[in-house]
């Protein structure tokens, strides 16, 4: 009863002051991609400063954000960039809007089955197979074979970033498949001899990975971790973290300094995902 | 006999009324039992309310998802009447009150820049909740003709839930094809034709298929019956709601083959004994006499499970492809409601047209599983009474 009673006190002061003094507990929220990225933070993080506690849940990158709106997250993950109603909604929450940091970058590859012959596509005739323009592969160059679509669920933040970048805004074709994860596409794609799908560039043993052309005359680009780096390969998008400003003091600014410090980025790279630019890291 | 005698046949209060001094304690025993049977039926009162009021702005189409609204300039908060500034905010007037100017200064300039998010779209005004476009195909820009689409996170939401509707349905319709021919045999013969030792060994490992976790069930139909299936039948998409449907059927068979059985077994036994004595083959009289009699029960145990399997979540989510696509061909790919449901709402706004409109599909769904269940009890309940000699 006392160590409960003390605990309550605790959780009092932590919500009060932000931060206390003595211990830190850090919760973490949001998206699936970002998950086990958040949570090697974490472990590591926590490795190193004994007394804090962080505690990483996942759900997508929107229960993330509806959890900042409630105030009851102290860290937003979002596998995409927090819309304009979700902003206004932490307005009203909170008296003003979330803070943004960049903490990772993210690649996606292509992937096609290992015996497609076709090495290459433009970042157009990607669009084109996935919105349903192009159903055989021998309008792209490789065999007489019809194209099967798979895809990410829509509340996965690679199925709004690939709608956007890479077909421009509009609808998958109603044939696409979707797929619960990564992983899963690429289980697909790799049985599947006319498969395409997408997906993080980090995954990828069974499946192989397209080059891309950003446009008919451009050189085709592997998604290697120094394309993706220099920005020459087409297809990257930035991961995020949202936080309340009121509470990014304390354990919890030290938390976030951390991740974007040299030695977060190298956790990064060993997760699967590609670490920001130098000038985008806190020093 | 007065009315009121026969409606007092509880303890009434702690048994005073039926003459005798009940034991405080069973007394409270009963009434706690009494509280915990009510329980259930307010769980279900309450989450259909639940899904009910979620639902609810979307059926009276209050709702808005158009992507173009009005914006006012900044610069002009101070001159419009705090009434329209706070609807236009979309503020409740506690809310209102309750944030000050720089905050509502902020608001107006999210607003503003939430304008320049809309796509550039003739569609874009469109307020697509509305039922003509849940139920209705309709033209949109860029298609090249009138169709029935279900693409929630797009730049113009198109919310056709009749996409999903044929999913659940066809998938379910495959579910019981597959399911019910097996059930009904197994029971039929269980009930009436097997020796006491093979119903001993039968009986529970039929019952124990629905002791698989549908989660395991779903992962066995992805990796292993998919390849096969395709294998032996050599349709061109992998995952389907053929697939589906099997793998759903094996969840299902349990539920259908232990009502069934209950039913046939409760057929008095005078049945098959008359039949058999007048000469009829053990499989004439289960035929011919007892499933006849035990149909009512039967045809509930496959209504429930029908409601079953369109309920059923994961193993769809898992099999079935989820494409949303406008087919009855069952070796296309299909997206059910329950799946879309669980695949989508994480994502979903809070109170958003999306969140809004998974939960009135939920209710729709409800609704069915609801109703069929009460089907299955009523019909059920009339062979019990039939069988009585009750009716």
């Amino acid at each position: 009863m006392k160590k409960i009673i003390q605990s309550l006190c605790v959780a009092a002061a932590v919500a009060t002051l932000g931060a206390s003094a003595f211990a830190g507990n850090i919760t973490v929220k949001g998206s699936d991609t970002l998950l086990i990225l958040a949570q090697k933070w974490a472990e590591v993080y926590m490795g190193n400063h004994a007394d804090t506690k962080i505690q990483v849940t996942g759900g997508g990158s929107g229960i993330g954000i509806a959890a900042l709106q409630n105030q009851t997250t102290d860290l937003c993950n979002s596998s995409r960039k927090i819309k304009a109603a979700e902003i206004q909604k932490c307005i009203v929450a909170f008296n003003t809007r979330p803070t943004e940091y960049k903490v990772a970058l993210d690649g996606l590859s292509v992937y096609v089955n290992s015996d497609n012959a076709l090495k290459e596509l433009t970042l157009a005739q990607v669009g084109d197979i996935f919105t349903g323009k192009i159903k055989n592969w021998k309008d792209v160059g490789g065999p007489d074979a019809p194209i099967t679509l798979y895809s990410r669920e829509n509340s996965s933040g690679s199925y709004e970033f690939f709608k956007e970048h890479v077909l421009k805004g509009h609808d998958f074709a109603a044939s696409a498949q979707t797929m619960p994860g990564t992983a899963a596409i690429i289980q697909a794609v790799s049985k599947d001899k006319g498969g395409i799908g997408y997906g993080g560039a980090g995954y990828g043993a069974g499946a192989k990975h397209l080059s891309i052309k950003a446009d008919e005359n451009s050189p085709a680009i592997e998604p290697t971790k120094e394309n993706v780096l220099n920005g020459s390969y087409p297809i990257w998008r930035y991961l995020y973290v949202y936080v309340n400003p009121a509470l990014d003091k304390g354990e919890i600014s030290t938390y976030m300094n951390w991740i974007r410090s040299d030695d977060g980025q190298k956790i990064v790279e060993d997760v699967g995902y590609f670490p920001l630019p130098k000038n985008l890291r806190s020093n | 006999m007065s009315r009121e005698k026969k409606s007092n046949r509880t303890a009434g209060w702690m048994g005073i009324q039926r003459g005798h001094n009940a034991h405080p304690i069973e007394w409270l025993a009963e009434k706690f039992i009494f509280l915990v049977s009510l329980s259930a039926i307010v769980m279900v009162f309450l989450i259909f309310a639940f899904v009910l009021r979620e639902a609810l702005p979307v059926v009276l189409g209050k709702m808005d998802s158009a992507a173009v609204q009005p914006v006012i300039p900044v610069a002009d908060m101070d001159k419009i009447p705090a009434d329209e500034l706070r609807t236009y905010l979309e503020l409740t007037p506690e809310q209102f009150a309750k944030i000050n100017h720089d905050t509502k200064k902020m608001l107006m300039e999210s607003k503003v820049e939430g304008a320049q998010e809309v796509p550039d779209n003739p569609d874009a005004k469109l307020n697509t909740i509305k039922w003509r476009y849940l139920i209705f195909p309709h033209q949109w820009s860029g298609y090249a003709k009138p169709a029935y689409i279900w693409q929630p996170i797009s730049d113009i939401k198109k919310y056709n839930i009749i996409p999903l509707i044929i999913g659940s349905v066809k998938t379910t319709i495959v579910a019981l094809l597959f399911a019910v021919p097996l059930a009904l045999g197994a029971a039929i013969y269980v009930s009436q034709l097997a020796n006491p030792r093979a119903k001993e060994f039968i009986k529970p490992a039929i019952e124990m298929l629905s002791g698989i976790p549908s989660v395991v069930a779903g992962f066995f139909a992805l990796i292993i019956m998919a390849t096969v299936l395709q294998k032996v039948f050599g349709y061109e998409s992998r995952l389907n709601s053929f697939v589906a449907g099997i793998a759903l059927g094996f969840a299902i068979i349990p539920v259908v083959f232990s009502l069934a059985e209950d039913a046939l077994t409760s057929v008095p036994r005078a049945y098959t004994q008359a039949a058999l004595a007048l000469g009829a083959s053990r499989w004439q009289a289960a035929w011919q006499v007892v499933l006849p009699a035990a149909i009512p029960g039967v045809s509930a145990a496959i209504i429930l499970g029908f409601g079953r399997a369109i309920g059923e979540t994961m193993i769809v989510l898992m099999a079935s492809g989820n494409a949303s696509i406008m087919s009855w061909n069952i070796f296309d790919s299909a997206r059910t409601i329950t799946a879309t449901i669980a695949a989508e709402l994480a994502e979903a706004v809070f109170g958003g047209d999306h969140y809004r409109l998974l939960f009135l599909i939920g209710a729709l769904l409800f609704l069915v599983t609801f109703l069929t269940n009460m089907a299955g009890e009523l019909v059920m309940n009339r062979l019990k009474k039939r069988l009585e000699g009750k009716s």
